[in-house]
């Protein structure tokens, strides 16, 4: 009767489609092609870290508690790192390269030549919800593609900034934010997208793919695993112990994908890890962790509830040497160290992602790598803290993960020339650096023939001498060719 | 068939597929396979598919030769591992990434290549270290049988299993686990091996298809150019299992005032190679099955398709040879258009202007490859950067499949992921990151309790600004 109700639009898969539909014609125009636009976008990116930085750091406090200096440092620091690293070498990246060519194509030239994919889907997660979000963006954008961004739901005040800011600084009609949970996601996974990169958990990478799967659309999991640190004796472990703090709980309170999740060490050494780490989390975070500013916390009551499980299952509640305290209105669980759980326990047999950290104890620290290898998924990252030169290299050898670090914990997050990516179920692809900007790029190959050079051994009526000169030609010797052409070699 | 697989994960796991002596033995055998098998490889791909010798040996025998040996000669090159370099905040450290193999690989084989496109990829996952389980396509069942015949005799078989069967063998080795598949085939088939593989996290290669185009602008007004070109397109269309290749020629571009003396080229040398009519064929492959042949012939029942036959068009049912045929501008909306041709029957298309040739590419799906018969250098770059595809072959066909150095593979519907050369090591492989720390120095700004000072020590270090961090840790500069 003319009541005009005023309906909240959700994003369905209409409002997908047209997304898509926009960022394809922009693309097909070849607004995202030129080194121009996608030099202003980077540019364009650095200026919004720079002017925003307080609101991001806020924004994440919000959604995490994350202390001040972890989202300085290992979200704007490194996205602002990546930014400039692709300014700075994306014009060489984009350069074709030349391939050789051999006897068998002579006379020819070829080379390699880099193409953007289209339109990507950049689905991000919630623990690192400003780096993983703008990370493959920067990637997507060096590389010349359209984007659609979907950020976590569960970091909100994250998502939201994000979708304010790249609209208000990046190129709307190429890049686009879509908020929203599981009905917008769906949403956009039905559309055809020419890569999709997900960062996240298997169950939802599977869905992912399958969706992929209907359109050949290529994809990039970013998944996890239980990285586990190896720890021999005979070290600095007054090190060790900070190095495999500052992964863990100064990891966002070890909700990360490579956090060390759980240790392997030797019975002997056992108790002299437990009270070095005692030693170094109190010098760290103090008597009081639940109070401490320094820790991230956990980020919202499911996680919480997830974890309390592992922690209060009979048979691993007995075995906490350290911690184990909780503030459930804070959302905070106090840095807790359990020693020699059992294998068939919860906390074994799923990713932690938050601050638990049990110890594993073996007879001789060579078995660890039988362990990890036999756990039934690979790792995303294994650790190794030893002085010993073969142990290394076995480590190195035998332990399959998407990453290796011997003597240290996550910093090759930080190298831009190491590929980071997982394998198995710790995920497929890889990024950081030029990886980036290969992951979104389709490398395409061409080759230059002229119209000199036109062998009639290429072509019917098929007879024995050319079968001949085919068999020397293909096995690319000289020597062969010319006995074929002089008929010495078999038909 | 699960203890088969379950054999080849043990084999795995007790580490000998790792070691480059064993890699390489493997690939010697696979040489000595082919060697030594040469005329049951000839008779098989006879059987399956008519195909005369020396196409047998330039499509499968040859190249699978070469590929062996190319990876023989640069095995331990390729399983060196890579050096990464490290900024001076990191020292001392040492960076690198390591090759290793996936595990146990999956390699689904087409039916129109039968010996290069299993061995093929066999050869680059062997390389790389893996266990593989080959399961070549029931629909060339001779070569089918030989290949499950003789791999056995050469091949390790713990390590390297062949198995037959059909569709349904197929299906249910889809619903195991693998650590890698590798799909040569239809988008159809494509689509149901990508979504199994879903449920594993698998990563899989998928070499699929596509109508590839091939452009030819005014070179045809140089008589010997056009020539050349001319045998090059009739070379590129039926000399690879008479059309039935992904990277075949699948219809031809041309400017209308062109369009005749292309034809009457074409036509020349279709007569030259491959003889005047139906009955007197020769050199040439024949249609794999009766499904292929019917789908094929059904293709030319539409009137308005027919009309447009200015060549060939003849069939021979209980042969299943369809002549080199030529079409003349069948109407766009029709199936032959639209699907790829996989067969004898070659349209060209003509246009006001060779131009607009890009515009009609990118209406379709990406194909596997675009070839393009040019000298003009700008449409050269207009065709690069304004069209999608596998790759571009410029004045020739199919030659870019001989080489190594460029990868093999789609983009789109064709495809994602690629082989040949050192791609194929590659993507039987996972490059693991390394990195080796020392214990000393120590950086304590990395530690909690966090401060201003730490905080603007950290952004310095992270902007490798070590000339800032100087000033900082002498005083020098206020945090």
């Amino acid at each position: 009767m003319g009541i005009e109700v005023e309906k909240k639009a959700g994003f369905d898969t209409e409002s997908a489609k047209e997304v898509v539909k926009e960022l394809r014609a922009s693309f097909v125009a070849g607004k995202t092609k030129t080194y121009e636009w996608r030099r202003t976008q980077l540019t364009a990116m650095l200026k919004m870290m720079d002017e925003n930085e307080p609101q991001i750091v806020a924004a994440l406090t919000d959604d995490l508690s994350k202390p001040e200096l972890e989202s300085s440092i290992y979200e704007i620091a490194m996205l602002k790192n990546s930014c400039k690293l692709a300014l700075k070498e994306m014009k060489h990246w984009m350069m074709p390269k030349k391939a050789k060519t051999s006897l068998t194509s002579f006379p020819s030239s070829a080379e390699i030549v880099s193409d953007p994919l289209g339109v990507v889907l950049i689905i991000s997660a919630w623990n690192y919800p400003f780096l993983l979000s703008l990370d493959p963006v920067v990637g997507a954008i060096a590389a010349g593609n359209a984007i659609v961004l979907k950020p976590s739901e569960i970091s909100p005040s994250t998502a939201s900034l994000l979708a304010k800011l790249v609209k208000k600084y990046l190129d709307c009609s190429c890049i686009k934010v879509v908020e929203g949970a599981v009905p917008e996601t769906t949403a956009l996974l039905e559309q055809k997208w020419d890569k999709i990169m997900y960062t996240g958990n298997g169950r939802i990478a599977r869905i992912v793919m399958a969706a992929a799967a209907k359109h050949l659309t290529p994809v990039v999991l970013e998944l996890g695993g239980k990285s586990p640190v190896i720890v021999d004796s005979g070290i600095n472990l007054q090190v060790a112990t900070r190095r495999i703090i500052a992964g863990k709980w100064g990891c966002n309170n070890g909700q990360a994908c490579i956090s060390p999740d759980y240790i392997i060490t030797t019975k002997d050494y056992a108790l002299e890890l437990v009270d070095s780490f005692k030693c170094e989390l109190e010098r760290f975070y103090g008597k009081n962790p639940l109070e401490s500013k320094d820790l991230s916390r956990i980020v919202n009551s499911n996680h919480f509830a997830r974890l309390l499980k592992l922690l209060d299952e009979d048979k691993v509640s007995s075995k906490i040497v350290y911690g184990g305290e909780r503030d459930e209105t804070n959302l905070k669980i106090a840095p807790t160290i359990l020693l020699d759980v059992p294998q068939d326990s919860l906390i074994m047999n799923e990713e932690i992602f938050g601050p638990l950290l049990p110890i594993i104890m073996i007879d001789k620290v060579e078995d660890s790598f039988d362990l990890i290898n036999y756990s039934g998924a690979k790792p995303l990252a294994a650790y190794l803290f030893t002085n010993n030169k073969k142990l290394k290299e076995k480590f190195v050898e035998k332990v399959s993960a998407g990453g290796l670090v011997v003597n240290d914990t996550t910093v090759h997050l930080a190298e831009p020339s190491l590929p980071f990516g997982g394998v198995g179920e710790s995920g497929m692809g890889a990024y950081h650096g030029k990886f980036s900007f290969d992951t979104f790029s389709h490398k395409k190959a061409v080759l230059y023939r002229s119209f000199a050079g036109d062998a009639a051994v290429r072509y019917p009526p098929y007879t024995a001498g050319k079968l001949r000169l085919m068999r020397a030609l293909l096995g690319g010797s000289i020597m062969g060719i010319i006995r074929a052409l002089l008929g010495w070699s078999k038909p | 068939m699960e203890e088969s697989i379950a054999e080849l994960r043990e084999t795995f796991r007790t580490g000998t597929t790792k070691s480059v002596s064993w890699r390489k033995k493997q690939l010697r055998a696979l040489l000595d396979l082919v060697n030594e098998n040469e005329d049951s490889i000839f008779q098989a791909l006879d059987q399956d598919l008519g195909k005369s010798r020396v196409e047998s040996y330039r499509d499968e025998i040859g190249i699978i030769k070469k590929s062996a040996s190319y990876s023989l000669s640069c095995l331990d090159k390729w399983m060196a591992p890579k050096k990464g370099e490290l900024p001076l905040l990191f020292f001392p450290a040492k960076a690198e990434v390591m090759p290793e193999p996936l595990g146990v690989v999956l390699i689904f084989s087409s039916w129109n290549f039968p010996i290069t496109v299993a061995l093929d990829p066999l050869i680059g996952a062997i390389s790389a270290g893996n266990t593989v389980l080959l399961k070549p396509s029931e629909l060339a069942p001779a070569c089918m049988s030989f290949l499950t015949q003789t791999i056995p005799r050469y091949l390790d078989n713990k390590a390297i299993k062949v198995i037959g069967g059909g569709a349904d063998v197929g299906k249910r080795l889809l619903e195991l686990k693998w650590d890698k598949i590798f799909f040569t085939g239809s988008p159809r088939v494509g689509r149901l091996v990508l979504t199994a593989a879903a449920k594993y996290l698998t990563p899989v290669t998928l070499e699929l298809g596509g109508k590839c185009p091939a452009i030819v602008d005014n070179t045809l007004s140089n008589p010997s150019k056009a020539k050349v070109t001319a045998k090059r397109i009739v070379g590129g269309k039926w000399g690879p299992c008479t059309g039935q290749a992904c990277i075949a020629i699948d219809y031809v571009l041309v400017e209308e005032k062109l369009a005749s003396t292309l034809i009457e080229t074409v036509k020349k040398y279709i007569k030259i190679f491959y003889g005047d009519n139906l009955k007197e064929l020769k050199s040439i492959s024949r249609i794999v099955n009766q499904l292929q042949f019917q789908r094929l012939v059904n293709l030319l029942k539409d009137p308005h398709v027919a009309a447009s036959v200015v060549y060939g068009g003849s069939v021979d049912e209980e042969k299943l040879v369809i002549e080199p045929t030529i079409l003349l501008d069948p109407p766009l909306d029709s199936e032959i258009m639209n699907e790829e041709i996989f067969g004898p029957l070659l349209p060209i298309i003509t246009l006001k202007n060779i131009e607009e040739s890009i515009e009609f590419i990118n209406s379709k799906p990406n194909p596997l490859v675009i070839y393009a018969f040019t000298e003009n250098e700008t449409f050269k770059k207009r065709i690069l950067s304004e069209t999608s595809s596998g790759s571009v072959t410029f004045n020739d066909s199919m030659v870019q499949f001989l080489c190594d150095s460029l990868p093999f593979g789609g983009v789109g519907q064709s495809g994602f992921g690629r082989y040949h050369g050192k791609y194929s090591f590659d993507t039987f492989s996972h490059e693991k990151s390394v990195l080796h720390r020392a214990f000393y120095p120590e950086l304590e700004p990395r530690y909690p309790p966090w401060t201003n000072f730490k905080l603007a020590f950290l952004k310095l270090a992270y902007a490798l600004d070590y000339f800032g961090l100087i000033l900082l840790m002498s005083g020098f500069r206020k945090s």
